[in-house]
């Protein structure tokens, strides 16, 4: 019993890493599902899409054979509307109103529509989108994720010039580092961040991180306004005993290896724990299952009734046999040799609900053991407090304080996405960068009305 | 069970279903495989001069998804040999005796060509003759097909010679390419005809190619005008056929439906609009003849549930409600009403309405879901939001008269009547 990485075949990992929402097989199969779409008036599909994409018509265009059209409509509201559509958990979005639901019949696969024509516009390096003649105006980004990239993208269509500096040696953000691999691979995420800088009027600056290689400061002396999209940061501790034995693993970084060490170098325990139930906890145990763990098990203080995971999520993890443990919440985690082979839970009922409405677990007193070789932790991701207190940022607890207008209370600092809202979906990211950019437009505007 | 067999002129068949003249029928191969699926009858592919096809010949209109919902085609009558043809004709006869066979025909443009091609298909033993003054394409040319069935005084004396020579029931099958197929049925009737048939194809061009910019069907960089038919005719050719079942000297004559009928239901509507029996052509070409079963299938049980024994107890039976728009009853209103319960909130009533008719739908904002629902007072019944409404009976019209008593145009003016009091 050990955790050991290399443990299956090249074939097995491709086969288990491959897409779970496979792309159309042919045109006529898209235009079958495009046409029963009902091209509705004012349409709830869009008003549940954060990001607003005009869905029925991008689906029309796709029923003419305009995919051009299709796909600037997609991206001209949302420009990871590519990667979205891969990723974004529709069925509490667009595809979850979609008024074939309430005919009890399966609604419009939107987001596999909106694939058909993304997926065209990157590969063929569509230039679906002019800038404005250069402004001469400058704007610094922190952080090459959906937030910052989406902002990059709308500021630089209106002719400014834009710096983006991201710590990491590539864009993308969770996008490229935090999503499963089996949603989106590295090479779509590199073509993703391609295709948005092919604008031209953005320039990445890798390996530069806020804080370290670059100081807010400087950021405003040489910019007219600053975006911060740095993310959400680590993962939560437990903050029980054995938190640093051999085997303990945390989410984020065990799917980042994934992500960026390739599936074989990933090592991975027989009889594996995962703490949490989110979106997180779920990429976790199921790539987990994935790389050739024998048993997952994913432990949750609480009911399916207060999960954060969608049922569709849970479904994957289910289907990849992994098993859940309700009302359970970690005590300590034992081990031998420093290496984990023991998580104790408390074994928890339901109370009175919290501030957010959900039942609070309240400990029974009885523990039950689990034997495994590897506890990965997903409870959850802290900001980086230390990091936007030192900026003198409001926040809480390390959650940057916005305006409606997303400004910090730093005057021409602006901020969102994660590293705001504490962590949505990409395609709330999305939204936060365009909003952010319009924001930002109006702040230089109004400068110039004022010089 | 209801009894589905027909008789037309004393042509009996099984089922009132034939195939009308076209592919399907232009071999003993095709014809004993659709006598076998069940067909009641076949009309020959058209007999005549000998005559060369060109390729392609046929192209289609697909519409929302849906393929073949108009088809065209650039074809010609048969370019077989002729006495293959009357070979085979007499050889299904002899294996299929309960099954009608009609020969449809275009001689050359001479009492003498007529008279020659009636005699040798009158020798095959098949039942009857149909006379095709259709053809929109190559045959006009030459002063056949639809140049006779276009010219009232030609139809006349084409049915002329062929009534000297015929012996066998005789049917005359009309152009729709014309503004009232009227005239040339009226001709066709004082020439003698027996019964008439209707329609043949509208002359069309399905489309351009928008990459080689050449219309629909492409032969070698050129096209010409092809012949319409398939459901997208369908109330085309209802139309026409009702005219004749109006017109009281056509109405005379047994009809037979055809254009756009590819299912039970077409076919009970040309037959409740006048047509003895129907011809089917396109709906076969798209699914061949396995159709059939559906056809006798569904008609039997609407029969029985209708209450109707026979064929006859329908024929007809809507041509007396179709009037004239000015004896329309003016105090008839309907207004809408939405069933919230059935509405999925698409909106399509409220942007059509809006939009394009009487801004009668009040919209109220939801996130992500909009109520509509009616304002009676404005709605005039156009019954547009009906029709969108993607949702079975999720809206209805309620009857709201304006007046007890009946009152139509000619009477509303009489009376001097105020305009647009609804
Ligand atoms: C495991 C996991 C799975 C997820 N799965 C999904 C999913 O399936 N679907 C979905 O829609 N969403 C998913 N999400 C959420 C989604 O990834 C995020 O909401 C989204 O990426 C947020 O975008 P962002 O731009 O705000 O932040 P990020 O994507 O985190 O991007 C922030 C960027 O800033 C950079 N950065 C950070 N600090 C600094 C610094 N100091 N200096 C310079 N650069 C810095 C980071 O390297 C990163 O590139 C998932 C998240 C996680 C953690
Ligand atoms: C390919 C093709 C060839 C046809 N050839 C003839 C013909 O030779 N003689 C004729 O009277 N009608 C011919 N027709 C017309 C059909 O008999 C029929 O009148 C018409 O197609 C309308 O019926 P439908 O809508 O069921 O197809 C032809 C139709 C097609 C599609
Ligand atoms: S971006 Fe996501 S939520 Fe919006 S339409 Fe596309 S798939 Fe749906
Ligand atoms: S709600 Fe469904 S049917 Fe209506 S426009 Fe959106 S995808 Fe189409
Ligand atoms: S068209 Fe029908 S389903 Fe759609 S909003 Fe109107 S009433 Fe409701």
């Amino acid at each position: 019993m050990a955790i050991t990485n290399n443990r299956l075949t090249a074939e097995q990992y491709e086969q288990n890493f491959s897409d779970i929402h496979p792309p159309f097989d042919s045109r006529e199969a898209a235009l079958v599902d495009a046409n029963r779409c009902l091209f509705c008036y004012d349409a709830p599909c869009t008003k549940s899409c954060p990001t607003s994409i005009n869905i029925p018509k991008f689906i029309k265009q796709i029923t003419t054979d305009n995919i051009k059209g299709s796909a600037y409509t997609i991206l001209d509201a949302n420009i990871m509307g590519g990667g979205c559509s891969k990723v974004c958990p529709v069925e509490k979005l667009c595809e979850g109103s979609c008024v074939f639901n309430l005919m009890d019949e399966p609604p419009i696969p939107i987001a596999k529509l909106q694939r058909y024509s993304t997926e065209k516009a990157i590969d063929h390096k569509w230039p679906l989108f002019q800038r404005k003649p250069s402004t001469g105006r400058k704007v610094a980004v922190i952080g090459a994720g959906p937030a910052g990239l989406s902002c990059a993208h709308v500021l630089s269509r209106e002719g400014i010039d834009v710096t983006i500096f991201e710590k990491e040696r590539k864009g993308g953000g969770l996008m490229t580092y935090g999503i499963a691999a089996y949603k989106v691979t590295p090479e779509f995420c590199e073509d993703e961040v391609n295709f948005i800088t092919s604008l031209g009027g953005i320039e990445i600056k890798y390996e530069q991180e806020l804080g370290k290689n670059v100081s807010l400061a400087d950021l405003q002396a040489n910019y007219d306004a600053v975006y911060i999209g740095i993310g959400v940061g680590v993962a939560r501790q437990l903050a029980i005993p054995g938190e640093d034995l051999a085997g303990v693993e945390d989410a984020i970084r065990f799917i980042y290896d994934i992500r960026e060490k390739g599936y074989p170098s990933v090592p991975v325990g027989d009889r594996v724990a995962v703490i949490g139930l989110g979106m997180t906890a779920i990429d976790a145990a199921t790539q987990a299952k994935r790389l050739g763990a024998k048993e997952v098990t994913i432990v949750y203080r609480r009911t399916q009734a207060e999960m954060p995971s969608t049922e569709v999520e849970l479904n994957l993890a289910k289907l990849d046999s992994c098993s859940l443990i309700w009302l359970a919440s970690p005590k300590e985690i034992k081990g031998e040799n420093g290496q984990v082979t023991q998580l104790i839970c408390n074994v928890m009922e339901l109370g009175v609900p919290d501030t957010s409405g959900r039942r609070t677990p309240i400990e029974t007193g009885e523990t039950i053991t689990l034997n495994v070789d590897m506890v990965i932790k997903a409870a959850g991701q802290v900001p980086f407090e230390d990091l936007v207190d030192s900026n003198q940022l409001n926040n809480w607890k390390g959650k940057i304080a916005i305006d409606s207008n997303c400004a910090t209370n730093i005057p021409g600092v602006f901020a969102g996405g994660d590293c705001v809202n504490g962590g949505k979906e990409v395609v709330d990211a999305v939204q936060a960068g365009k909003d952010g950019a319009k924001a930002i437009l109006g702040f230089m505007y109004k400068e110039r009305a004022s010089e | 069970m209801a009894d589905l067999s027909a008789n037309f002129l004393g042509i009996k068949s099984p089922n009132p279903f034939w195939l009308a003249s076209a592919p399907p029928t232009d071999k003993q191969y095709n014809v004993l495989r659709a006598f076998e699926a069940g067909w009641g009858g076949v009309v020959w592919k058209t007999l005549g001069s000998q005559v060369k096809n060109v390729s392609s010949r046929y192209s289609a209109v697909d519409y929302g998804g849906s393929k073949v919902m108009g088809f065209n085609n650039i074809e010609l009558i048969s370019d077989r040999p002729l006495d293959i043809n009357l070979r085979e004709i007499a050889e299904c006869v002899r294996l299929f005796p309960d099954r009608a066979m009609i020969v449809s025909l275009m001689a050359d443009n001479s009492r003498e060509k007529w008279h020659e091609l009636i005699a040798q298909v009158e020798d095959t033993g098949a039942h009857g003759l149909e006379l095709n003054f259709g053809c929109p394409h190559g045959m006009t040319e030459r002063g056949m097909g639809a140049a006779v069935g276009q010219d009232p005084e030609i139809a006349k004396m084409v049915v002329e010679w062929v009534m000297e020579k015929a012996t066998l029931p005789v049917i005359t099958k009309l152009t729709p390419n014309v503004h009232s197929v009227v005239p040339t049925g009226r001709a066709s009737v004082e020439g003698g005809t027996n019964a008439l048939s209707l329609i043949n194809t509208i002359q069309s061009i399905t489309g351009v190619d928008l990459d080689t910019f050449v219309p629909n069907p492409y032969v070698a960089g050129k096209s010409v005008y092809g012949g319409y038919c398939g459901p997208a005719v369908k109330p085309i050719a209802l139309k026409m056929l009702t005219t004749i079942a109006q017109d009281p000297i056509t109405s005379r004559m047994p009809i037979s439906g055809i254009g756009g009928v590819s299912t039970w239901k077409d076919a009970v509507e040309f037959m409740l609009l006048g047509a003895s029996n129907v011809q089917v052509c396109t709906a076969v070409m798209k699914h061949g003849f396995r159709i059939i079963e559906d056809m006798c299938d569904g008609m039997n049980n609407w029969m029985d549930e209708k209450g109707f024994k026979t064929l006859d107890d329908f024929i007809g039976k809507s041509v007396p409600t179709i009037t004239h728009w000015e004896d329309l009853d003016i105090n008839y209103h309907i207004v809408a009403n939405i069933d919230q319960d059935k509405c999925i909130h698409c909106g399509l009533c409220y942007i059509a309405c809006e939009d394009t008719s009487h801004q009668s739908i009040n919209l109220s904002y939801g996130n992500p879901y909009n109520t509509y629902s009616i304002k009676e007072d404005e709605c005039v019944g156009c019954n547009l939001c009906k029709l969108v409404c993607p949702v079975d009976s999720c809206i209805t019209m309620v009857e709201q008269r304006k007046g007890d008593e009946y009152l139509n145009w000619k009477e509303f003016q009489r009376r001097g009547l105020p305009l647009n009091d609804h």
